[in-house]
């Protein structure tokens, strides 16, 4: 079996998670008029819970 | 007929994936709305879909295979007495799959999957009204440029020819009377003008017949004669 001959410095591991990066997700306003909240496109509202019209989720 | 299924089964294998999707179509059945994740919603909905047909049929035979998927026979009998008689005015498209956010944990992607609710009085009107529409008849038009042209040529040839050239010769006649008149009585000329057509039209068949007739019995005739 394989096996690492060295120690993984801090300063590899460090290099190694810098690139480790967050993406802002995209976000549309609620189409509903009296919420308007962000919200995940092409998904139910976790604000008001509704989607196309439609209550989806108990709030 | 559902897209059949890409990638890998859900859980283990496919025994595992039998056992799952059931249990999810009993639970679907059982709550009428359930919440799970996306995969498991898109592969239940072919699935429970096939086996509301099954309910809609509602014989004995297609409770048994019922049967062989949901173990419960509480469900099977919900499944056959409220959703089944439910979805009767509904050609297919029995459930509805809502995504919801990821779940907290594994941020796996979730979604609603539930059962649709009854058609309402007023779409079962236009439904209705949809169907009486498709079965009408188109009222017949007077042919009229190159098919007008064309039965005149062959007028000589073919009863039906000589029909449609009749009835085209009518039209334009109507249509000339009308546009001779004022624009308001047009309106009105043209109506009873279509009237006319079709009055002609029928005239027409009986001419035809009476030729067809005609042409038999000179046939007969000159048969006799050779005997």
């Amino acid at each position: 079996m394989a096996v690492p001959k060295r120690k993984t410095s801090r300063s590899n591991t460090r290099s190694r998670r810098s690139q480790w990066k967050t993406t802002a997700p995209t976000l549309v306003s609620c189409p509903n008029r009296a919420c308007a909240q962000p919200k995940l496109p092409h998904t139910a509202c976790s604000n008001c819970g509704q989607y196309d019209g439609r209550q989806v989720l108990a709030v | 007929m559902p897209t059949p299924t890409k990638g890998p089964r859900l859980g283990g294998g496919p025994a595992h994936e039998r056992l799952m999707l059931a249990n999810l179509a009993t639970s679907l059945f059982e709550h009428d709305r359930i919440t799970t994740t996306e995969a498991k919603a898109k592969r239940l909905r072919p699935l429970a879909e096939k086996l509301i047909t099954f309910a809609k049929r509602g014989d004995l035979h297609a409770r048994r295979q019922v049967l062989q998927v949901i173990r419960d026979k509480d469900v099977v009998h919900k499944l056959f007495a409220e959703i089944g008689p439910k979805m009767a005015e509904r050609p297919g498209g029995y459930t509805r799959i809502v995504k919801v956010n990821p779940r907290k944990g594994d941020n796996a992607q979730m979604a609603v999957i539930e059962i649709v609710e009854e058609l309402s009085a007023a779409a079962k009107v236009v439904r209705e009204a949809e169907k009486a529409r498709g079965t009408k008849v188109a009222p017949s038009k007077a042919p009229t440029g190159r098919t007008a042209e064309i039965a005149e040529d062959a007028k000589g040839e073919s009863a039906t020819a000589a029909k449609v050239a009749g009835v085209a010769a009518e039209a334009k006649a109507a249509d000339a009377e009308a546009e001779t008149d004022s624009e308001a009585d047009a309106v009105a000329s043209d109506d009873i003008a279509s009237d006319d057509a079709a009055g002609d039209d029928s005239a027409g068949d009986d001419g035809a017949g009476d030729d067809s007739a005609d042409a038999a019995g000179a046939h007969e005739a000159s048969e006799d004669e050779s005997k």
